[in-house]
This record gives structure tokens, sequence and C-alpha cells, in this order.
């Protein structure tokens, strides 16, 4: 087996007394795609960081292609693409020159930078944004330049830190799709999200993290299986009439979840557990059977939603 | 894993370890190619700040002044005694402009640093990058004032060439220390202070007359200032009265440049390193 690309053992990251990242371990194995899942605060910026050789560790060990960040930041960082959480893209140069300027941060020769930021550009479908202003790009158009320009020292392992967060649904399709590429090419792919979908349809694995520790590690179908049924039953009652008839319907399917606005009801049988709640008398105002995600996995493991 | 050994190997290799790639290069040509939206009128005006002082003052205010003492005891006219302090103002507000303001910017909202940091460079090659960009910007201002003052016969003598070399100095003194500076800044009113004092060393630093006129106090005082230093080493190339006690000036200056590329370069590492 070749070697991992990221070794994390008992990493540790605090601030004064506290501990943004406590105690986690994983390996991210050369062309996995591999997440970070956890809501906000749950430590998975300083986790990017302490990975991408700008952020030193408190305690533990930490190998980045085969190289520890806190001695060798320059080597590591040679041969990475990071995509911070917020965008820093140069807003004084034009979106081509970008990518060119930041090449040439690598050392890599001015025609070669020039080439790769044409094809880079192609890639971001923003050949028609060449001379733009940052600026006057959208959200999803300013995202898409940072993952070119991340890519423009054809990096060995990248850093995506919630790469769709505050874009809109279509913004966020065209992005997915054009990660989809970089995982098909066989680019190690090292992502934080705080959406499951986008977990579920970009990782091979993840972790879920919260409050800077790993709650549970897997593929995102191992986890459902682990941690959930196969479907869920969600229904509405009224939000002052939740509670109560949460009551009422212990004994149907594996798990009950009261949230404010629904319940959830854990079943490998949604339908059939619909039926018995009628049968009970009970009368939801609206009901909807669905497949168990790994919001189900989270709202599991930490009593929870993901996003709040 | 051979390209690993390879490189653990070239770090052994670095004299200054993670903190310099040996690519300043690259952070100045960044610059370069931004100041293609930079506001020109802003810098084409501070070429023009030390001109119009010394029209005033030094050919204006002159006129009932006459001559005053020069360095070396020789008369001189007021003119040609206030031009290379303002020579020396020039090269030091071109350096300031953009190792201030400019970094603050850069530093606290557009996440440039950040950006760079990512990359395989060092916080000394984002120093010295932008160090050396805000000092060429004083070297700008102080040789299109030169060549003014040579339109106007102000350069008394032929020592007056090395005074090229020496507001570079003291563009590169300003850049390196102002850029320190700024970097411990975390607020516009902060910011505001280096203006504040600014003003006052450019007004009293033996500009405008002769540092014999304060007492004793306020001389050593203002001897200890940097703008003392850079208009006593202009005034005697100009006026080409050179002794080795202007090295003393060089001396300053290259403690002044070595000190702030020190603690830009820490301070740097520590906000975007940490
Ligand atoms: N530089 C810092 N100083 C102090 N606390 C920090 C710093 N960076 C992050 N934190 C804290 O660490 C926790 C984890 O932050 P972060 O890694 O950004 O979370 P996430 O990216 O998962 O939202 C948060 O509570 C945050 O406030
Ligand atoms: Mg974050």
């Amino acid at each position: 087996m070749p070697a991992a690309v990221i070794t994390a053992e008992n990493l540790v990251k605090k601030y004064q007394d506290f501990a943004a990242v406590d105690d986690i371990s994983f390996e991210v194995q050369p062309g996995e795609a591999f997440g970070l899942l956890g809501p906000n605060g749950a430590g998975k910026s300083t986790t990017m960081r302490m990975v991408g050789a700008v952020s030193t560790r408190t305690s533990g060990a930490l190998n980045v292609l085969g190289l520890d960040p806190d001695r060798y930041g320059p080597e590591i960082r040679a041969q990475l693409g990071v995509v911070p959480q917020s965008d820093n893209l140069d807003m004084e140069l034009r979106a081509r020159e970008n990518l060119i300027v930041y090449g040439r941060y690598f050392g890599l020769p001015s025609r070669q930078v020039a080439a790769r930021a044409d094809e880079l550009m192609a890639f971001a479908q923003l050949e028609d944004k060449v001379k733009a202003k940052v600026d006057d790009l959208s959200g999803g158009m300013k995202r898409r330049l940072t993952i070119a320009r991340a890519l423009i020292n054809d990096p060995r392992l990248l850093l995506l830190d919630e790469p769709t967060t505050g874009l809109d649904p279509q913004a966020r399709h065209i992005l997915w799709d054009r990660l989809f590429r970089l995982k098909e090419q066989g680019t190690t792919l090292l992502l934080t999200t705080h959406y499951m979908d986008e977990a579920e349809q970009l990782c091979d694995r993840l972790v879920v993290i919260d409050k800077g520790a790993i709650m549970a590690e897997g593929s995102p179908a191992s986890l459902i299986r682990r941690y959930s049924s196969r479907e869920v039953l969600e229904v509405r009652f009224g939000s002052d009439r939740n509670a109560a008839a949460s009551a009422r319907l212990e004994g149907i399917g594996d798990r009950v979840e009261v949230l404010p606005d629904r319940i959830l009801l854990y079943s490998d049988n949604g339908e059939a557990a619909l039926v018995r709640i009628t049968e009970l008398g009970l009368r939801p105002i609206t009901s909807l059977v669905r497949r168990s995600s790994l919001e189900d996995v989270f709202l599991r493991l930490t009593g929870r939603s993901l996003i709040e | 894993m051979t390209g690993t050994l390879v490189e653990a190997s070239a770090r052994r290799d670095r004299p200054l370890g993670s903190l310099y790639a040996g690519n300043a290069r690259s952070v100045m040509s960044r610059g370069w190619r931004a100041t293609r939206s930079t506001n020109w009128l802003v810098v084409v005006s501070g070429l023009f700040e030390p001109v119009f002082y010394l029209l005033s003052m030094g050919l204006g205010l002159g006129a009932l002044v006459g001559t005053v003492d020069g360095p070396g005891g020789t008369e001189i006219s007021y003119a040609a005694f206030i031009a290379p302090a303002l020579l020396a103002v020039a090269a030091m507000n071109g350096a300031i402009y953009d190792s201030t303001w400019n970094v603050f910017f850069k530093m606290r909202f557009s996440k440039l640093y950040d950006g760079m940091l990512a990359t395989s460079l060092g916080p000394l090659d984002v120093a010295l990058g932008e160090i050396s960009l805000a000092l060429l910007r004083g070297a700008l201002y102080a040789t299109g004032f030169m060549l003014v003052m040579q339109v106007l016969g102000l350069n008394l003598s032929w020592w007056a060439l090395l005074a090229f070399p020496a507001v570079v100095l003291i563009a590169f003194g300003f850049a390196s220390f102002g850029m320190a500076v700024t970097s411990y800044m975390k607020t516009f009113q902060q910011m505001d202070w280096i203006n504040f004092l600014l003003l006052p060393m450019f007004l009293f630093s033996a500009t405008f007359y002769p540092l014999s006129v304060y007492p004793p106090v306020i001389q050593t005082l203002i001897q200890c200032l940097p703008l003392w230093h850079g208009v006593e080493l202009v005034r005697s190339l100009t006026t080409g009265a050179v002794d080795v006690g202007l090295l003393w000036h060089v001396l300053y200056y290259l403690v002044m440049i070595a000190v702030g590329l020190v603690f830009t370069t820490r301070r740097l590492r520590a906000l975007f390193l940490d």
C-alpha cells in the first residue's frame, strides 16, 4: 500500500486554554476524497490550516506528503493547493493575472505558468473572464477562480475549506461538477463542509467532527448504515403539538427525534410507520418518507442539527 | 519517497530555514502589476509635493533670507540649503506611502499576505518584496526631485551624484521601519498616529534651518530621529562638504533597515503562520 498523504495522530491545537482541535486522528490515502463534516466552530478550518502548514500544532503528530509541517512548511506548501474558507483573491489583479502571479510565488517559470493559466481558466469555465476584475465576478466564479489558482502548481493534495458555502444551488452544482473532474483525475482532496449533501456527493470517506473531536469515521454509506435506519419518516403536527404527539410514537420504528418544527421517526420502512401512526388516530399535518442522510447521522451522534 | 528526501536535504541548504524561499522578486512583480490599478494622480502628486515646497520656500522665502551657512561653513543660497532636505523627505514620503497605509490595507483587509504565505513563499520574501517596492517609490520621487534640483542649479558639487545611492538608502530605511511599525497596528486610529508623528519630524529635522537654533537638549533629541540623519547625509553630498563622519548616518540607516526587516518578518510569521 502506498504511503498515506496525510497522517494525523492525536492532533491538538489550543488557543490559550481553549482546544479548537482536541485530539483527532485520521489518515488520507492517495487519490482519496476525504471530508471533515461538522458544524460551525467544530475545528475544521483549524485542522485545515495545520495540514496546510500555516499553523503549528500544540501537540500530537502530523505528517503531510511525508513531511512534518512544523519543520518543512515551504516544502509542503509547494505541493499543496489551498482553497481557503473565504476567498482571498488579489483584488488589484485581473482574473487570469491572479493565476500567473500566484504561480510565480511558487517560483515556477513564467512560460509554464502562462500555459497552465490558460488551461485552468478553461477548466474553471472562465475563458471569457480572462481580463475581468475580480470584483466583477459572481460568487461562484470567484470560487472557481480560487480553485483554478490552487491548481496552478499542479498540487499533489488539494485542500478545500467549505468550497460551496454561500453559493446558490446552481453555482454549487457547477462547482461540484468541477471537483468531480478532479476526483476522476486522481487528485487527492481534503475538504470540509457543513452540508451533508456535499459530503455525500464528494467524499469517499469522512470524519464527523464536533467541538474539536471526531465522532465517527467511514464512508457516507457505511456511516448511514451504522448510525441510522434505512428510511426516515418526517411528520409535523404543528409546533405546539409535536412534543405531545411524540410521546405516543414511542415503539414505532427504531428511534424518535423531536425537532422544534417536526418529528423524525427512524425506521427501515417509512410507509409502514406512517400507517401505524394513522392507526393510532394521529393526524399529522404533513408527512414525508425519505432515505437517511448524513444529517441524521450527525443528529444521532450529537443530538443537534448540522446547520443551526 | 525519494522526492521528499531531496526536499528535506534542500531545506538544510537554506540558511534562513522556513523564513526565506529566495523569491522576493515574485512579490515585487506582483506589486508592479497591481500598480496598474492604482490611482496615478496620487502617485504623481507625491512627486510634486516637495517641488512646491522648494519653489515657495526656497525661492519665495529664500528671497528674504538670502544666504545661510552650509554644512562646511560656506555661504550657500537658502534654496540650496533646503533642497537636499526636501530630497531626503521625498525619499521618505515615497517609501512611507507604500509601507504604511498600503501595507495596512493588505494586511488587515485584502488578505493578500494570507494568500502569499499559503504558497512556498516565506515571511522574509514577503517583507523584502514589499519593502523593495516601497523603496522604489521613494527612489522614484527622489530621482524626480534631483532632476529639478539640477535644473535649478542646486546641486553644488559632483558629490551630489552620491546623493542617489544615499536616497535609496534612506528610502530603504523608512520602508523597512515603516512596514515593521505598520505590522503591529490594528486600527485606523493607530495608523493616524504615524502621520501625526511624521509631520513634526519633517518640520524640525533641520529641514528649513540649521540645528544650531535649538538648545542642546533639543538638538540631541532631533539627532536621534532618522530624518535628521538623512537630511545631514544628503545635504553634505549635494553641497560637497564630505567627510568620514557621514558614515555614521549610513550606519544609522543600515541598522534601521535590519531592525525593520527582522521585526516585519517576525510579525508576519506570528500573524499568518501561527
Ligand atoms: N486564531 C484563533 N484564536 C482563538 N480562537 C480561535 C482561532 N481560530 C479559531 N478559533 C476558535 O476555534 C474554534 C474552531 O474554529 P474553526 O476551526 O474555524 O471552526 P470551523 O472551521 O469548523 O467552523 C472556534 O470556536 C473558533 O472560535
Ligand atoms: Mg471554518
